[in-house]
């Protein structure tokens, strides 16, 4: 079987990561099924941040000099790339430090709101007996910072439960919507089973009850064409790391009209207005909610990634990852002692496939597929409500990416039957 | 292959057929103990017994959902300990820290450990050295609150 599938010349893409080449234990060639973690990285972004620092390393938005220059000019044309890359405006999008750190922010905005009450940030007060909606599918990102909202302000938590099949179940979504609902946070795309829920039809019913929405999209902007018009969510939250790009780097999308309205998060230098020892304005966003010195390294990177991504084509990237889902579904399915969490199509669904083994634990799945190469996740992946409600403890999972192959498919399947045989598993 | 040097028959025996599995009444302290990582769990009970003024583990039980290394780790943790003195349950299980400690450098002694040398190869994964601490963790928490309660009794 070659590498190249109708959509994706892999084996080009695949000689553009370097960590690919690599042996890992016993001197097996790295099968890597871990994306949804991680994604490796390409020369291309690595370059990027290189370049950076030999060339342009200075501090952005300070000073006069020409590297400070040239610096902004690689923060701000990132920000260009990433709001192009997701149909917003430059305004729109807010460096963070990561998805998990822009859903922070939008809750922690919520309760200054409600503490300081700031003038024209009343859409963002949350009250006693307020509701906050959220879903049993949801990664603890997009969970735990709204339970700790809901401790700050004595706001009531709602969720959304899933089906046995591991869909979201939305027979009762008009009544967990309320009047008394300010925000409504919800996956994009889930990192265990890879359901993409109908953000747009929820995003609908949740401003018809006045309620804001925030789509975790850590796992659906690296995957798949995503459009925040076409959403009509009012925030959008995802990393760089899990799409190419570098570490401590990620997105807050928020709508225009809100993030002008929106009290900040974290304060200090560079969000500021004007300072007085009594007191401190802030800027417009996106600068207000970007304290301290910015990541413009790791900008650099984003916006290379963002473009190699482009350069692919996301359709392309989402055919490809459905050709490998729907292979490693039809695959799994087929042996014995197997039992794939989530959707059994590859409908309304991405490519992590997540999976029990019967008598065998997830994490010793995980250390034989390890001796043989083959990087996956094992445990609850930070999604331990979702586990519970699907009846398991833990699973294994493999997720794919632009530069895996059917042939990395078959490994996996090959060495889920091995595990199987090593623990004397019923097969 | 390296698996073997982790799944040692001995580890996969006591995980196939753990020992001492199961919660038993009556015991002088329960602790439930998690690896957040993986949701890995134990529930453990401890039974402490005063022989001439020396407190022993009379009784160790428990109840475990968990990997092979956890499991087996469990079981042969309970063997060890049941019967034993505290204070030498205790320098027991520190040796057993350190060898999980030492990234495999360490050559583990049979007549302290036991059946637990077996878990000499794990220590050289990172990764699942919590694994193999579960249980040990939750005996030494169960222990001192025992010793605790046995201490505010004959106050």
């Amino acid at each position: 079987m070659t590498a190249a599938t109708a959509h994706l010349d892999v084996e080009a893409i695949r000689a553009d990561f370097p960590a690919l080449t690599r042996t890992v234990r016993n001197g097996n060639q790295l099968v890597y099924l871990d994306s949804g973690a991680t994604s490796q990285k390409p020369f291309q972004v690595l370059d990027a941040e290189r370049t950076f620092y030999e060339r342009h390393n200075g501090a952005a938005h300070r000073g006069t000099h020409l590297l400070g220059e040239e610096a902004t000019d690689a923060y701000e044309g990132a920000r260009e790339k990433v709001a192009a890359f997701i149909g917003a405006q430059p305004g729109e999008v807010v460096f963070t430090k990561n998805a998990t750190e822009a859903i922070n922010l939008v809750a922690y905005a919520m309760s200054n709101a409600t503490v300081t009450g700031a003038r024209g940030s009343e859409r963002f007060r949350v009250l006693p007996g307020d509701e906050i909606l959220v879903t049993e599918m949801e990664h603890h990102a997009n969970l735990v910072p709204w339970q700790q909202l809901c401790e700050r302000t004595g706001a009531t938590l709602r969720w959304l439960g899933v089906t046995p099949d591991g869909r979201l179940d939305l027979d009762h979504l008009d009544d967990m919507i309320t009047g008394r609902t300010r925000i409504v946070a919800v996956t994009h795309q889930s990192n265990v089973t890879g359901t993409v829920p109908p953000v747009a039809d929820i995003t609908r019913a949740a401003h018809e009850k006045g309620a804001l929405v925030l789509a975790d999209a850590a796992q659906s902007v690296p995957h798949q064409p995503v459009d925040v018009a076409a959403l009509g969510v009012d925030f959008l939250a995802f990393s760089a790391h899990k799409m190419l790009g570098p570490y401590g780097i990620g997105v807050l999308f928020g709508r225009a009209d809100l993030l002008e309205a929106m009290p900040p998060f974290l304060t200090g230098g560079s969000m500021i207005e004007v300072v007085r020892m009594e007191g401190s304005t802030f800027l417009p966003p996106p600068q207000r909610f970007e304290p301290g010195v910015p990541a413009v390294a790791e900008a650099a990177g984003l916006a290379a990634a963002v473009d190699y991504l482009a350069g692919l084509g996301m359709c392309n990237v989402a055919a490809h990852e459905e050709s490998l889902t729907e292979h490693a579904l039809d695959t799994l399915r087929e042996i014995n002692g197997v039992r794939i969490l989530g959707p059994d199509t590859t409908k309304d669904r991405g490519g992590a496939v997540s999976f029990e083994v019967q008598g065998v634990h997830p994490h010793d799945v995980g250390q034989v597929l390890d001796e043989l190469g083959i990087a996956v996740r094992t445990g609850h992946h930070c999604a331990w409500p979702l586990h519970r409600a699907l009846g398991v403890q833990a699973s294994t999972r493999a997720t794919f990416y632009v530069y895996n192959t059917h042939a990395e498919v078959e490994a996996l399947a090959e060495g889920i039957r091995y595990a199987q045989r090593f623990f004397g598993a019923r097969q | 292959m390296q698996l073997e040097s982790m799944y040692q028959e001995i580890i996969l025996d006591h995980y196939r057929n753990p020992h001492h599995k199961g919660l038993r009444d009556p015991f002088d302290a329960e602790v439930h103990h998690v690896n957040p990582v993986c949701g890995d769990e134990v529930t453990l009970r401890v039974t402490l017994k005063d022989v001439d003024g020396e407190p022993v583990v009379q009784d160790l039980s428990y109840d475990s959902l968990g990997c092979s290394i956890s499991q087996a780790s469990a079981s042969v943790m309970s063997d060890l300990m049941i019967g034993r003195p505290v204070g030498e349950a205790m320098r027991i299980s520190q040796v057993f820290l350190d060898l999980m400690k030492s990234r495999g450098a360490d050559v583990p002694d049979e007549d302290v450990l036991e059946d637990a040398v077996a878990f000499a190869g794990v220590s050289k994964y990172p990764a699942r050295i919590k694994c193999a601490l579960l249980a040990w963790m939750a005996w030494k928490d169960a222990t001192a609150q025992a010793m605790d309660r046995q201490g505010e009794v004959t106050r």
